[in-house]
């Protein structure tokens, strides 16, 4: 079994939807289709393609917002609600850095259209964690110094964190699994590895759960 | 002939003042190790001294002292790190918090008010003569604010006559992606359509995307006549005014002794060819900036190695006091040698900005990113010569390489420096692509230069029937490097290896080492200002940014060892050119450079806050002591102050100093480096090969903050292996495109691909500044790794892989398992 479940919105799915909204003239023909369809058979109703009102559900609060259909959730998060800790590096689920979790599965926010998310509640680096509360996996990213330029960390804490969710005892090889999609340039590996299993080994020892209270839809 | 280029070398040193397009290039065809670009110039030893005594040497082969003549305001000579409180200790680093909860603003991040965001237009063919470029359909666009077509492109070669050429409007293009103009909307989904609307007419040329294509008589010029190109900071660029045949430039010769002589009296000689391939840097965050035109100034957020290195590029393109150009860098994602100066994206911005009149967003996206910039690729033809008694004769170099449209694929720094060898002839020759342009990479021309030069000499060993371990020992003259090839015969099984191909089953195991090299340069543009509050609270202000390399943690240390106060509460405030000049972060001198400014700056602080509170004490300032973060009067102990007590006494609410970086206490010559041991297993079925375990020693005079210099060399050591197994640029020759220009077929090593890594650091005191220091992002593993694993790869197999990255196909290619090589 593998060890991530990812979430449910494939690559392939995306690009389907992508295809659909890449340009607007051809918004406009699917625009068309769609409502003839629904015209025909009740469907539902289509969105867009100019923005339309939106509730995303973020780190426990509800956000009224107005976007666009074809808004990835990373662009969402960033660029209408400022919440610029979720990076965008490739922008082709290729390296994991907009990593974010939907109802606490690690999902790649460049890969998903924020209004496929629904209700379903969305945590981010910001709300795992602040520099009064630090995540555990935050606090031990420091202390090992499994960072440098800093720009796959947000990700990374994020996908770390979550393994811990799944599997409180992890392995060096579950380690490496979980973030086996990450990529860092800098090279901090090792040290990322290093990190996560102390987190492990502490609370083994402190017998007490890794989440803490600021992710509160976590 | 050494003594004149050691001259040479050091009238175009780092450090007399030239930053960014004009930049001294620091390394990559200016090999000669023998020159310290550190040294004073003469005009300057009229400055007062005085003679302090100094710890010298490393601490594995006995310390030593030395005397040196320093500087009257230099701060006292600083013990070794076992005895200080703070520098040399692991120490987190200082923006780790904000890193690790997404709270640092990198310049992707920045949002100002009414920013609008920008998209380049690449060329859509790899030569042409550009007829027209309508933009009209693209400024109609709903949401577009400004459109710019670019009228001089950054980071080509530029032609020596440009008569040469015809002269046409716009500029030509020589590969594909080459900026050709941008557009600036109120989003960027409505950049990027726009951008696509913009209508090129192109009169399309010949064109040649592959190098040896590109070296043959018949080939597309990408150039009409001879064309160089300057370095950066970090690097990159080549010599100028070499001689150029249709697309070959060069050679630059460099010619010891005679090489003829050498190999005639030579016992043993090897010979081979090694191909390496083109590597692009994919820093995380990609080049870009937030331009805000105003007419009182320009403010520029960049993702950039130098904030200097930007203001004086945009200063001087927009004909600008550099006092009305900041530039701001408080988190950047990644560089490796490619982000120096504006870039074409920086300019564009700007141009945008003015415009609109508004702020304006350019990130290059990830594609744009591959094209920007990149390590040149190479095929080296290298002879060495040896007698029986292990002493080195004769080195000849001859290398091609590949900067697309730029120069800079020199890769005789390793041959000329790493040994002592009499005769050495080394050339170097640029070939012309249509491609995206070199750039300075971790290291530039030493990654490739080692592994042909590092091979080499693990075969001639074995032909002179000696350990390749001990045989370097004869012929290196590095005292660190001695001190680390004994860590590995301590630390590893080294002495056990079997012999080349023993493993009988289809997976062999193999161990191997190679050594590096790098130069010590300083950067003279290093300032820092320590200001002391009436509260007792310490800031330090610089210039300088912090790439990841972890200046700001490094800073915060040294200010914190001179008070005798925890590092996490003195305040940093680095990355913007309102504060005192800083060092570009190349070429591994930042450290080097900042931190003796850092600590002069503190230690003057220090004297003027005791001079400030003496008349209240009632004594001589000289009666005052400042020790283990308090302030006592020397004669009467009971009188002892706190940091805060002593600056509440203060007259007035601050008092501060600013420093800059003195020259190097000597001329010496001096380089860095390490060496780095390798266990692999390659599955001869498959041909993969898995790098199990690396360990590397490593030197960079004395280390300032181990966790975070071994997190660099981790770093260097898994780029070098992402570089010898996976990394690699792939042209289609046909059409002139990048193929791979995305992290998804670009592959770069992963979490699962990271071996068990070991890091040993020694110190190594070189009484050259109040702290000793220097970098360690060259010689961080990058260097070597590649050269250690086709070490390693040898001893598992009996194969020598002399062509990167070694792929699956190429291994079974090189097993003879498959009837014909794999070609770059």
């Amino acid at each position: 079994m593998s060890d991530i479940e990812k979430r449910a919105i494939t690559r392939r799915g995306f690009l389907k939807a992508a295809g659909a909204t890449a340009a607007s003239t051809v918004v406009e023909s699917a625009h068309a289709i769609t409502k003839d369809l629904r015209d025909s058979a009740n469907g539902p109703a289509p969105l867009g393609p100019g923005a339309v009102p939106f509730v995303l559900h973020v780190n426990g609060v509800p956000h009224s917002i107005s976007i666009e259909p074809r808004m990835t959730l990373a662009e969402a998060l960033r660029d209408t609600l400022g919440l610029t800790g979720t990076k965008v590096v490739c922008d082709r689920g290729s390296c994991s850095a907009c990593t974010v979790w939907v109802d606490k599965v690690p999902t790649l926010a460049c890969m998903t259209l924020a209004i496929d998310v629904g209700m379903r509640n969305i945590t981010t680096i910001e709300g795992i964690g602040n520099a009064d509360h630090l995540h555990p996996v935050q606090a031990a990213f420091v202390k090992h110094d499994a960072l440098q330029c800093g720009f796959c960390t947000p990700g990374m804490v994020m996908s770390c964190a979550a393994l811990l969710e799944r599997n409180p005892n992890p392995s060096l090889d579950d380690v490496k699994h979980a973030i086996s999609g990450n990529l860092c340039r800098c090279g901090t590996y090792p040290k990322v590895f290093a990190a996560t299993l102390e987190v492990a080994q502490d609370r083994k020892a402190l017998s007490r759960p890794v989440s803490t209270s600021n992710g509160k839809d976590a | 002939m050494q003594n004149e280029e050691l001259e040479l070398q050091q009238e175009k040193s780092p450090e007399q003042g030239k930053t960014g397009k004009d930049a001294p290039v620091h390394v990559p065809h200016k090999k000669d190790a023998h020159a310290n670009p550190a040294a004073p110039p003469n005009k300057q030893a009229s400055v007062a001294k005085r003679t302090d005594s100094f710890l010298y040497g490393i601490p594995q082969l006995g310390l030593s002292r030395v005397e040196r003549q320093v500087p009257l305001n230099e701060p006292p000579p600083m013990p070794a790190n076992a005895d200080l409180k703070y520098l040399g200790k692991p120490t987190p680093r200082y923006d780790g918090v904000a890193k690790v909860t997404g709270a640092g603003k990198y310049t992707a991040d920045v949002y100002l008010p009414g920013m609008l965001y920008a998209r380049m237009v690449g060329a859509g063919v790899p030569h042409a003569r550009v007829l027209a470029i309508d933009t009209t359909a693209a400024e109609r666009y709903p949401g577009v604010r400004a459109v710019h077509v670019i009228q001089h492109v950054l980071g080509n070669a530029e032609l020596r006559d440009p008569s040469k050429e015809r002269p046409s409007r716009y500029p030509i293009v020589r590969y594909m992606g080459q900026p050709m103009a941008a557009v600036a909307a109120t989003s960027q989904a409505a950049a990027d359509e726009a951008a696509a609307l913009v209508k090129v007419q192109y009169d399309p040329m010949g064109f040649v995307v592959d190098r040896d294509a590109a070296r043959a008589t018949d080939a597309p010029s990408v150039y009409p006549g001879p064309a160089d190109q300057g370095g950066t900071a970090g690097g990159g660029g080549g010599p100028a005014n070499v001689p150029q045949v249709g697309n070959v430039h060069g050679p630059e010769r460099k010619n010891v002794g005679d090489v003829a002589r050498g190999f005639a009296e030579s016992d043993v000689v090897v010979e081979g060819e090694y191909y390496t391939q083109v590597q692009t840097h994919s820093a995380l965050e990609t080049h870009g900036v937030v331009a805000d035109w105003k007419a009182e100034e320009l403010t520029v957020y960049a993702s950039t190695q130098g904030t200097s290195s930007v203001r004086n590029e945009l200063s001087e393109i927009f004909k600008l006091p550099k006092s009305k150009v900041r530039v701001i860098t408080e988190y950047m994602g990644g560089g490796f040698g490619a982000k120096f100066g504006a870039g074409n994206e920086g300019v564009v911005a700007v141009e945008l900005s003015r415009k609109a009149k508004a702020p304006v967003r350019l990130m290059l996206d990830r594609r744009e990113e591959h094209i920007a910039s990149n390590r040149p690729d190479s095929h080296q033809k290298l002879k060495i010569g040896a007698k029986r008694n292990g002493t080195l004769t004769a080195i000849q170099l001859t290398s091609y390489g590949t900067a697309g449209v730029g120069t800079g694929a020199g890769t005789a720094g390793p041959a000329t420096n790493m040994y002592n060898c009499p005769n050495l002839l080394t050339e170097e020759y640029d070939v012309f692509i249509n491609a995206g342009p070199g750039a300075a990479f971790r290291a530039p021309g030493h990654p490739q230069g080692c592994f042909a030069l590092e091979q080499a000499i693990d075969d001639l060993a074995e032909k002179l029937d000696l350990d390749p371990l001990e045989f370097r020992g004869r012929i290196d003259d590095s005292p660190a490097r001695k001190v680390e090839r004994q860590i590995i015969l301590e630390k590893t099984d080294w002495r056990n290896r079997h012999r080349a191909g023993a493993d009988p089953g289809p997976i062999k195991r193999g161990i191997g080492l190679s050594q590096s090299v790098w130069y010590r340069f300083v950067n003279l543009n290093s300032s820092c200002e320590v200001r002391i509050s009436k509260d007792g609270s310490v800031e330090l202000m610089s210039a300088v940014q912090d790439i990841g390399g972890g200046t700001k943690t490094m800073l915060a240390q040294v200010v914190a060892e001179e008070f005798g106060i925890p590092p996490q509460s003195v305040v940093i405030r680095i990355g913007d050119t309102r504060y005192p000049i800083g060092p570009d972060s190349g070429g591994s001198v930042t450290t080097g450079s900042i931190s003796p400014a850092a600590r002069n700056a503190a230690h003057q602080a220090k004297q003027h806050l005791l001079a400030a509170i003496a008349p209240s004490l009632g004594v001589a300032p000289d009666q005052l002591e400042f020790k283990d973060g308090r302030v006592s009067v020397a004669s009467d102990p009971s009188r002892s102050y706190s940091l805060r007590q002593a600056a509440a006494k203060m007259p007035t609410d601050e008092v501060s100093a600013r420093a800059t970086r003195v020259p190097d206490y000597t001329r010496d010559k001096i380089t860095y480096g390490g060496v780095d041991y390798v266990e692999l297993a390659v599955d001869t079925e498959t041909g993969r090969v898995h790098v199990e375990r690396v360990l590397g020693v490593h030197d960079c005079g004395r280390p300032m903050n181990p966790l975070g210099v071994i997190s660099q060399i981790n770093g260097g050591i898994l780029q070098g292996i992402s570089y010898a197994l996976f990394e690699q640029r792939i042209m289609d020759r046909g059409k002139g495109y990048m193929l791979n220009a995305d992290l998804e077929n670009y592959k770069i090593l992963g979490a699962r691909e990271v071996p068990q890594i070991d890091v040993i650091l020694i110190e190594n005191y070189i009484a050259q500044s109040s702290t000793d220091a220097a970098g360690i992002g060259e010689s961080a593993g990058i260097i070597a790794l590649a050269a250690a694993i086709g070490n390693a790869f040898y001893n598992a197999t009996g194969v020598r892989m002399r062509r990167l990255p070694m792929t699956p196909a190429r291994v079974l290619a090189a097993l003879g398992k498959t009837d014909q090589e794999m070609h770059a």
